[in-house]
């Protein structure tokens, strides 16, 4: 499905890096205006890039969205995974952090989805997406700048915040609960509270338990099924 | 979402979940079909209108006044672009110039309508609005805004609209337009200044109410 020569872009990973600097306006029929800095523009006119590569890429995202809108999945997987380092060199053209660059592509992911159908195929895809791209960028930033109005990033002052609602009784009791099933459990044979620790307290897989402690399986559900039945005991005498 | 920039496997969950079971899609209409579209529903709207209008009287009104038929041509003519403008806007990548579209067909539309007003208070003798007709006039204004609104509303809903906002409010002024375009069937004088200011209201607040139930009826859940 994919032409040849762009699966050679894509491998030149330098080439692909140049293509995603040039301004789309070139290309045939965009809707969107012109939102592209005019430093790139210029940095691409100094470089020179292949046109022919970069029409034949967007032809080919063409091909495949044509086919997605179609109901090929294969093509339509092919199409969203190549989109991605587009998606977020456009984003970080768009001055977004690197950890919010992913909130961007998944964004700009999903509004390919669900505005498929009203991609026209006379029109370039390059363009189509980068308009998207942008969009859903600001939308970003907006949200970031609408969070950072009503929140503050005081980490000192959260950790030092009383909690209302804390019952300090229920933190002795809860104490006290432990201390008395350590005792409990340090009471146990060997095999038994090992078998407690590994499986329960340490939440390890049977099989995991009996590599760690050299011990058959068998071996193990016994000695857990024991030591379960004498902690309960116990614990009923010591209340 | 707050996701970590390592986040190549929750793509690729997320790519896989989007393309399985993945069902062919209709392509939209261009908008200008669709614009069309909605404007027939418009001229069948204002046939039937016409039936229980007096239309000679309409006439002969038009006739004498050159500066009605500019007021009448003005809001054809914001309701027809600024319809086009919004199936424009309603595609994700539209262009946000779409906007200015149908503006110098509202100043025509504003201005004549001004000029019209400014002769109903110098000439004398001549009919003025009274408070019960004006608020006729909001009321039939509103009354027609609020189901081509709605017919807008759905019919933008199809593109996925990535300025919502801008695009109701565009829609709105195309409904407004077009209600104040068939209020001229029922309005058999000039709009005086009151009579105006309550045109404008009826405009603003159509205007105003589709924009706000945008983020809702077009907006997209991020």
């Amino acid at each position: 499905m994919v032409h040849p020569t762009v699966r050679a872009i894509a491998i030149d990973f330098s080439l692909f890096n140049d293509l995603f600097c040039i301004d789309p306006a070139f290309l045939a029929g965009h809707r969107g205006g012109s939102v592209f800095k005019p430093e790139i523009t210029r940095r691409t006119m100094a470089k020179s890039i292949p046109d022919a590569a970069v029409v034949e890429l967007d032809r080919s995202w063409s091909a495949l969205m044509i086919a997605a809108q179609a109901g090929d999945s294969a093509a339509y997987e092919e199409l969203l995974r190549e989109c991605v380092p587009y998606i977020k060199n456009v984003a970080r053209r768009r001055n977004i952090a690197g950890d919010r660059t992913d909130d961007v592509v998944q964004d700009v992911l999903l509004t390919i989805h669900r505005a498929r159908h009203t991609y026209d195929p006379s029109r370039s895809f390059t363009a189509w997406l980068r308009v998207i791209t942008d969009r859903r960028a600001i939308d970003l930033v907006r949200r970031t700048l609408r969070q950072e109005r009503r929140e503050v990033h005081a980490p000192f002052a959260f950790e030092n915040h009383a909690d209302e609602t804390a019952d300090p009784a229920r933190g002795i009791a809860h104490a006290d609960e432990t201390t008395t099933v350590s005792r409990v459990l340090e009471a146990l044979p060997m095999k038994q509270r090992e078998a407690v620790q590994y499986l329960v307290l340490e939440e390890h897989s049977l099989a995991d338990t009996a590599a760690l402690t050299q011990r058959s399986k068998v071996s193990l559900k016994v000695n857990l099924h024991r030591a379960l039945k004498a902690l309960r005991g116990r614990l009923e005498r010591a209340e | 979402m707050g996701m970590s920039s390592d986040n190549g496997s929750a793509h690729e969950h997320l790519i896989r979940d989007l393309a399985s079971g993945l069902e062919p899609v209709g392509r939209l209409r261009p908008p200008t079909v669709r614009a069309l579209g909605w404007l027939a529903v418009v001229a069948i709207v204002a046939l039937a209108l016409a039936r229980f209008a007096d239309l000679p009287a309409l006439e002969s009104r038009l006739s004498a006044s050159p500066d009605m038929w500019l007021a009448v041509t003005g809001a054809i003519m914001t309701a027809v672009l600024a319809a086009l403008a919004a199936f424009q806007l309603s595609l994700p990548d539209a262009n946000r110039a779409w906007a200015l579209l149908p503006l110098p067909a509202a100043l025509l539309w504003v201005i004549a309508s001004g000029i019209g007003c400014l002769r109903a208070w110098l000439v004398p003798g001549a009919h003025v609005a009274e408070l019960n007709e004006a608020r006729d006039c909001l009321m039939f204004i509103i009354g027609v805004s609020i189901p081509l609104s709605g017919l807008m509303f759905v019919m933008l809903r199809r593109a996925c609209s990535l300025q919502p906002g801008l695009t109701a409010a565009i829609g709105g002024l195309a409904t407004a337009a077009a209600a104040a375009t068939l209020l001229n069937f029922f309005h058999p004088f000039d709009a005086a200044a009151t009579d105006l200011a309550v045109h404008a209201c009826a405009v603003a607040l159509v205007i105003v109410a589709n924009w706000a139930f945008s983020g809702r009826l077009l907006g997209i859940a991020s």
